[in-house]
């Protein structure tokens, strides 16, 4: 998010020892736009992609709210059905892989190599490719609003034969800027993988590392596993639209069931993909503000690790009301309630770590505060939704979007914001603005709560989701929320101008800027020079 | 002050749980169904132990936050690892999910078994409306939203159930099994009544069962759960539940609107093929009493064949089957035989049996006479 | 300097090694998306729970007709915009018993003053029936090709199995008619995109 402005010191123009690994650093740097076209250094590439996010936030949330505008009161007040079916898509698949997880990409750019000692990524032009990519990709997402028959309208779950037999001619972009979108998420992973599992400072063993990086390890093997998966699906829908083949289309043989497993053996670890980091980050900030040790390290590495395996095992618990027999409902409601068990653990840690701490507020907290609290709730809603009878009352209801957008707004979007608000100070070498983060903060708790709890009752009460109009009776719940979201959507105004204005200048931060800090990235001056870690940090290993 | 948070605290969840547990509309329905109250109750069950877990946790939670704060004058404690604790807090959690899953397995149970229905409804998923076939019955209907478009672009007051109204409900009698056959046209829907507590998707070339057995007769409401197009919010569905002997009316005059439509009241009938289908029906309504001969049983039964009151008065003659005859065995046919039947089997009796009054009764003499 | 020097020849190999590695996993798991598709059909056809049936004919089981229980078998035919046929059956119920043979017969009738390919998708339900559903001979084993009007009688010869679970007293086949798209020509416009005679 924070432009990076280099100022080389004088050992790292001298040093040429481990050109090897990132040889691209001491050659002539190009000047103004091309500089950030060719740019093949983590920390740029990573303001690249926090920049990107950014945007993408903003425009999926513009969509958002011209949905809760809609919904503001019963009747067909401003748009179609039609493109209001367009607009809960693309809000979906724009911030599902457009905001949310270049995000986190972009924070393991900026962060793993700092955490883990490294001088780059492992891969620094494969790195700047797979960035380059996403604008590509969102571009042509964003371009068949334009197209006729309009914007995908499936749903960003695009189930078959909505999205196949009854879909606009626009889709076949939509697979292509999903695809595009896929690759970048894909060799994004395989340079985090590389990065982790090579590149760190000599003595620091896997289970030395910090929890971001290890939650990012485990997601980027989760995003290698199912993006695959994603990638076969789309490719199969091409193939029924474009080529006559009937994968998902009964009258040919197909089975429009197909679909949905195949979807949600990607999607549900997809869910997980939005959320592990989201763990690494709070990991990080409660300790510091804590000024006390992370508790239970190594259950938090193990819990991180089964939530991942389990998420192969339960994809089917989206799919409890498509006719599943009754051994595959069993099965699947028992492995969703198991994970219950290891998040468990992860809000237990956490909560422990404040327990006897010595603690202070400052603004990532807040948000990490938040989140653990919002977070929480949202896995509550999860675990009512994991009981399989209930689940035919709660499925395809608003009680779903409240649960998961309390998982992914206050959950890993909040995350997000406490990291930018944790690391703006190693980025740009500035706190950001207190008074007007507290602002943020609060505006944004009592905006995401006024959103989306309502949503609880609108859908115990009956109210389906992806209805564009709605009966009486959820009249003052969807007044509530519309209201909710735009004032969640006004206050991130607030957060752009506070980074903004940390960019610019602001309170100066010393090389550790906030006093608990323990990682590596502290131990690098604020800002991070262009080039840090050329020569192994000296890794020393908390004592226990 | 740690009091007065206390009191904000408890005041909030107080506030945000009671309109859960008391107001109707804030939660789920407890519904007319057995399974919709088994439902419900695992809903509540659920709900509680996540209220009680939250408690403890966010208490620990907001009492650290409370207690542990530096401008206090906390000092950080030194410990990171206590594996009792852990263990502890791995096993509580499991053991609470066992005990949740034990109810909620034996009511997918029971929500699994569809046999000894006593009805079959096919419901048709279509873009957008659906489509009821009473199974064996020969009654098929679709059921559209009735609410005028007037109403949804705000030109007209949007009245009390608003998207939830359709032309034709789903007709079902109570203290029935009702077996529903589930599939849809073209893209998936999803059949929801929440009152009844069946959710089924409606998939295209394959059947979903689901079944329902209604407690209470009265109208229940739900929609379209799953994203369809452009008009799925707009894709009621209505069941209408009534008494049995209501239903069976219900399902008479349905079947009988049915048999109309196709027999075609309108037109002239032939003699040979009125009294074609009057020997079916007086074979299998009126030769139980009358006798396939039309001898009858004399004095209860009068016979038919030669009867001159009746071959002499040909509106008597088909007041009697309509109406019956107060005070005998003679039942009214009214509402159990269609116009065509009505007219076939008089027609019949006036020609079987060396009977030989040589005209016809039309069906739509018959419409004419009912509706008098 | 007085840290020693990363191994950077070694973290290039590594990094090599890592690479090679991500990526063989990434192709097999393209091609295990693929896989899931057959897998899916035979894993399916083996616990029966999609409610397909066999998609070819299967050879009776001589057993001993279980005399014991009567099973309803109702057949329902439906028909779908873009073929102009309509599929009747005979009886739309007949009551069996297990492990004994029965022929249903069904009429194919062509409405149009075309011909065209069409063919009868059938689905069981309850879904795991299917695996006790053995079918000698049905028209749904392959495309049917009707002239202008033309009708033809096809018969289902099936068994259903002395294994079917006892809680199964119904059991209800199906039969959608979706015409065979690529043989149809010219193509039909068997879809509506977006627009519906509602809006």
């Amino acid at each position: 998010m924070a432009f990076h402005f280099p100022k080389p010191t004088p050992e790292q123009s001298t040093t040429t020892a481990d050109a090897g690994l990132a040889d691209s650093h001491h050659h002539e740097r190009p000047r103004g736009l091309m500089r950030w076209v060719l740019t093949t250094s983590h920390k740029e590439i990573g303001s690249l992609y926090l920049i990107f996010s950014l945007t993408m936030f903003f425009i999926g949330g513009i969509f958002a709210l011209v949905v809760r505008a809609e919904l503001f009161q019963p009747g067909l007040q401003l748009v179609e059905p039609e493109f209001f079916n367009q607009m809960t898509t693309m809000h979906g698949l724009i911030m599902v892989f457009g905001a949310v997880m270049p995000a986190f990409v972009g924070l393991a750019n900026w962060m793993v190599p700092l955490q883990i000692g490294a001088p780059d990524m492992a891969l620094p032009r494969l790195n700047n490719f797979s960035f380059w990519l996403l604008p590509v990709a969102f571009t042509l997402l964003l371009s068949t609003l334009f197209m006729p028959g309009g914007a995908p309208n499936f749903g960003w779950t695009f189930y078959a034969p909505l999205s196949t037999t009854y879909a606009p001619p626009s889709t076949t972009f939509f697979i292509l800027s999903l695809h595009l979108a896929g690759i970048s998420s894909i060799l994004g992973a395989i340079n985090i993988i590389a990065t982790i599992l090579n590149l760190r400072a000599p003595g620091m063993r896997m289970m030395d590392m910090p929890l971001f990086v290890w939650t990012w390890l485990i997601t980027a093997f989760l995003l290698i596993a199912v993006m695959p998966v994603l990638a076969g699906v789309i490719t199969m829908m091409l193939m029924d639209i474009n080529f006559g083949t009937s994968f998902f289309s009964a009258a040919g043989g197909g089975d429009p069931v197909l679909f949905q497993h195949l979807f949600w053996f990607f999607g549900h670890p997809e869910v997980y993909i939005l959320i592990l980091p989201a763990f690494g980050i709070v990991s990080a900030i409660i300790p510091t503000f804590a000024r006390k040790r992370l508790f239970g390290y190594a259950s938090m590495v193990y819990a991180t690790a089964s939530i991942a395996i389990l998420s192969f095992l339960v994809w089917a618990h989206h799919m409890f009301v498509v006719g599943l027999p009754l051994v595959a409902e069993l099965f699947f409601m028992y492995a969703t309630m198991l994970i219950a068990v290891p998040t468990g653990v992860k809000v237990f840690n956490w909560i422990t770590t404040l327990f006897r701490g010595s603690i202070t507020f400052e603004p990532p907290m807040l948000f990490a505060l938040a989140f653990v609290v919002l977070f929480t709730i949202g896995g509550f809603s999860g675990l009512m939704l994991a009981i399989a009878p209930a689940d035919f009352q709660y499925h395809d209801t608003y009680f779903v979007v409240a649960h998961f957008h309390y998982v992914l707004v206050p959950g890993a979007v909040f995350a997000i914001m406490a990291a930018v608000y944790y690391w703006l100070p190693k980025w740009t070498g500035h706190y950001p603005h207190e008074r007007l983060s507290q602002v943020h903060f609060w505006l944004s708790v009592i905006g995401v709560n006024l959103t989306f709890f309502p949503m609880h009752f609108s859908g115990l009460a009956g109210m389906p989701r992806r209805i564009p109009d709605y009966a009486l009776q959820f009249a003052d719940f969807n007044m509530v929320s519309s209201l909710g979201a735009l004032l969640y959507g006004a206050s991130q105004l607030v957060f752009v101008l506070v980074i903004v204005m940390c960019v610019r200048g602001g309170k100066k931060a010393p090389a550790k800027a906030w006093e608990g800090a323990e990682d590596l990235e502290w131990s690098v001056p604020s800002p991070a020079p262009l080039h840090t870690f050329e020569t192994p940090p000296n890794f020393e290993r908390p004592v226990h | 002050m740690r009091t007065l948070l206390v009191r904000v605290a408890a005041g909030l969840t107080l506030a945000l749980i009671s309109p859960l547990v008391l107001a109707n509309g804030w939660n789920m329905p407890i519904g007319v169904t057995a399974l919709s109250r088994e439902i419900h109750s695992l809903h509540m069950t659920i709900f509680w132990i996540c209220v009680a877990i939250g408690v403890v946790v966010f208490g620990v939670m907001f009492y650290s936050l409370f207690r542990y704060r530096r401008s206090k004058g906390a000092e950080a404690a030194n410990f990171h690892e206590h594996t009792g604790v852990e263990v502890l807090w791995t096993a509580v959690p499991l053991l609470i999910l066992v005990a949740m899953a034990v109810p909620a397995t034996a009511t997918l149970k029971n929500m699994y078994d569809v046999s000894d229905a006593e009805i079959d409804v096919m419901v048709t998923g279509q873009q957008w409306r659906w489509r009821y076939e009473y199974l064996g019955e020969d009654i098929a209907f679709t059921s559209n939203m009735s609410t005028p478009r007037e109403q949804i672009s705000g030109e007209a007051e949007k009245t009390e159930n608003y998207l939830l109204e359709v032309d034709e409900p789903l007709v079902l009698p109570v203290d029935t099994k009702v077996r529903l056959l589930l599939t849809a046209d073209d893209v998936i829907h999803s059949w929801w009544v929440p009152e009844l507590a069946v959710k089924q998707d409606a998939i295209p070339g394959f059947v979903n069962e689901n079944w329902v057995r209604i407690e209470e007769p009265g109208i229940y409401r739900g929609q379209c759960t799953e994203l369809c197009g452009m008009d799925h919010g707009f894709m009621p569905v209505v069941v209408e539940a009534l008494e049995k002997d209501e239903y069976e009316a219900w399902l008479a005059e349905r079947k009988e609107a049915a048999e109309q439509e196709a027999m075609g009241v309108d037109r002239e009938w032939e003699l040979a093929e009125l009294m074609e289908r009057g020997e079916q029906v007086y074979g299998s309504i009126c030769a139980s009493c009358h006798q396939a001969d039309g001898s009858g049983s004399p004095p209860a039964f009068p016979a038919l064949a030669g009867n001159t009151d009746m071959l002499d008065d040909v509106e008597w003659h088909i007041d009697t089957i309509i109406n019956g005859v107060s005070g005998s065995a003679m039942p009214a046919f009214r509402s159990t035989l269609n116009p065509v039947e009505i007219a076939a089997v008089a027609t019949y009796e006036r020609n079987a049996w060396g009977n030989d009054a040589g005209d016809t009764v039309q069906p739509s003499e018959i419409v004419e006479l009912l509706e008098e | 300097m007085t840290q020693p020097n990363r191994d950077d020849h070694g973290a290039k190999k590594g990094v090599r090694r890592t690479v090679v590695r991500t990526v063989a996993a990434l192709a097999g798991m393209f091609a295990f998306a693929f896989a899931l598709v057959p897998l899916y059909d035979v894993f399916c056809e083996v616990t029966g729970i999609n409610g397909k049936t066999n998609s070819s004919a299967q050879a009776v089981i001589h057993e001993e007709v279980d005399e014991s229980r009567m099973i309803t078998v109702q057949f329902i035919t439906r028909g779908s915009s873009g073929l102009p046929w309509e599929l009747d059956v005979e009886s739309r119920q007949v009551r069996v018993h297990p492990g004994q043979t029965n022929e249903v017969n069904f009429t194919f009738h062509n409405r149009s003053d075309n011909s065209s390919w069409g063919r009868a998708v059938p689905s069981v339900s309850p879904s795991n029936a299917s695996l006790h559903l053995r079918k000698v001979t049905c028209f749904c084993f392959e495309e049917q090709h009707l002239q202008p009007g033309e009708r033809i009688e096809a018969p289902l010869v099936f068994q259903l199995t002395r294994d079917l679970p006892p809680e199964i007293k119904t059991v209800t086949l199906v039969y959608t008619l979706y015409p065979v798209a690529h043989k149809n020509e010219p193509l039909q416009a068997q879809v509506t995109i977006g627009k519906g005679d509602e809006a």
